[in-house]
């Protein structure tokens, strides 16, 4: 009797595609060795620069897990923009709350 | 009457005219993508609300060294979390977290391996990074839950008292360190769980040959999607409060 087969095709290991994954796990272990070598080297007074490097440091690796893992790098540009675009309304709350929290520290500790 | 209907082809030619997808995406990974920028939208607001505290309280600039717990200012990070497993006692500054670290974005990238296998149709490929997939997350949470029990049951002093933290109260800082931190790595900790369980039934389905049924491994691309934005969020978390 003849048996029923689903045939599946496995297609081969897309090298190309898993070295663009090691080089990126290979960043984000390099950054996050960075930034351990700030929290440990600059001191808490210079807040702002502490502040400023963790930051950027944090969106690199941050932009490097969106593009590549999670493949929006290689989607179309309407995608892209319709994803990246209401970010805009996140950076507006950061400015008025970091703003907001200076001026209760003004009036209630700094006074 | 041919005129008309060549004007209608012609239209729908037009990418945002219908009949077309302007994406070139799937409709359950275009809403995956748009779940995920709502999710994004509520931990910034969590991260963005403890920036705010913790700009109302002043900062501390001393040596750290000399550096005390009190809740005239906030708690310098390296000084809280120094606790290791099994190293009781021990000042090993942000180390813990650094595995943990390294445990999610190493669960990261097994994902990625489980979708490009997924990709290929390998089943056994996906099969096996998605154990692993599943085994980081796993661990993760076990060392979230390592850590939180280190806070809450504290550490017994000299005098008989224990030094630990919950909700309302801790010995690091001012009351809303404490608050802060339970809240937004306990709902960073509980997507890690959702994610584990998403993983575990897309593991589950590939196991019994769901996918090779339906022809593709596209859920894997998107329980990754979420796996990888969990991932994304504590590359934020760890910033805000185990670095700066």
């Amino acid at each position: 009797m003849e048996q029923e087969t689903n045939e599946v095709v496995v297609q081969p290991l897309n090298r190309a595609k898993v070295r663009t994954f090691l080089k990126v796990t290979l960043i984000l272990f390099v950054v996050t060795l960075i930034e351990y070598a700030f929290a440990f080297g600059i001191s808490h007074e210079y807040k702002w620069i502490r502040v400023v490097l963790f930051i950027s440091l944090t969106l690199l690796k941050a932009y490097y897990i969106v593009a590549e893992f999670m493949h929006l790098g290689h989607e179309n540009k309407p995608f892209k923009r319709a994803l990246i675009f209401p970010i805009v309304f996140v950076i507006f709350l950061i400015f008025i709350m970091i703003y907001q929290g200076g001026a209760v520290f003004d009036l209630l500790i700094n006074r | 009457m041919s005129e008309t209907a060549v004007a209608i082809d012609e239209e729908k030619k037009d990418l945002w005219g219908g009949g077309v997808s302007p994406f070139k995406a799937s409709y359950g990974k275009i809403m995956m993508w748009f779940f995920l920028l709502s999710d994004a939208f509520t931990f910034s607001a969590l991260l963005i609300t403890y920036g705010y505290i913790r700009f109302s309280h002043p900062a501390y600039s001393g040596a750290v060294e000399d550096f005390t717990f009190s809740a005239e200012w906030w708690p310098i990070p390296e000084k809280v979390f120094e606790a290791m497993p099994f190293m009781h006692g021990v000042s090993m500054p942000l180390i813990f977290v650094g595995i943990m670290t390294f445990v999610l974005i190493l669960s990261s990238v097994t994902m990625v391996m489980a979708v490009e296998a997924g990709q290929r149709m390998d089943r056994k490929g996906v099969e096996k990074w998605m154990l692993w997939t599943i085994l980081g997350g796993v661990a993760f949470l076990g060392c979230q839950a390592w850590e939180w029990n280190h806070f809450i049951h504290g550490i017994q002093q000299a005098d008989g008292s224990f030094f630990h933290a919950s909700l309302s109260s801790n010995p690091y800082g001012p009351p809303p360190f404490a608050s802060l931190f339970f809240f937004i790595t306990g709902f960073h900790g509980f997507h890690v769980f959702s994610g584990v369980v998403f993983n575990f039934i897309i593991f589950f389905q590939a196991m019994t040959g769901k996918f090779e049924r339906t022809g593709h491994y596209e859920m894997v691309e998107k329980v990754g999607l979420y796996w990888h934005f969990v991932d994304l969020v504590w590359v934020f978390v760890f910033t805000f409060f185990y670095l700066v």
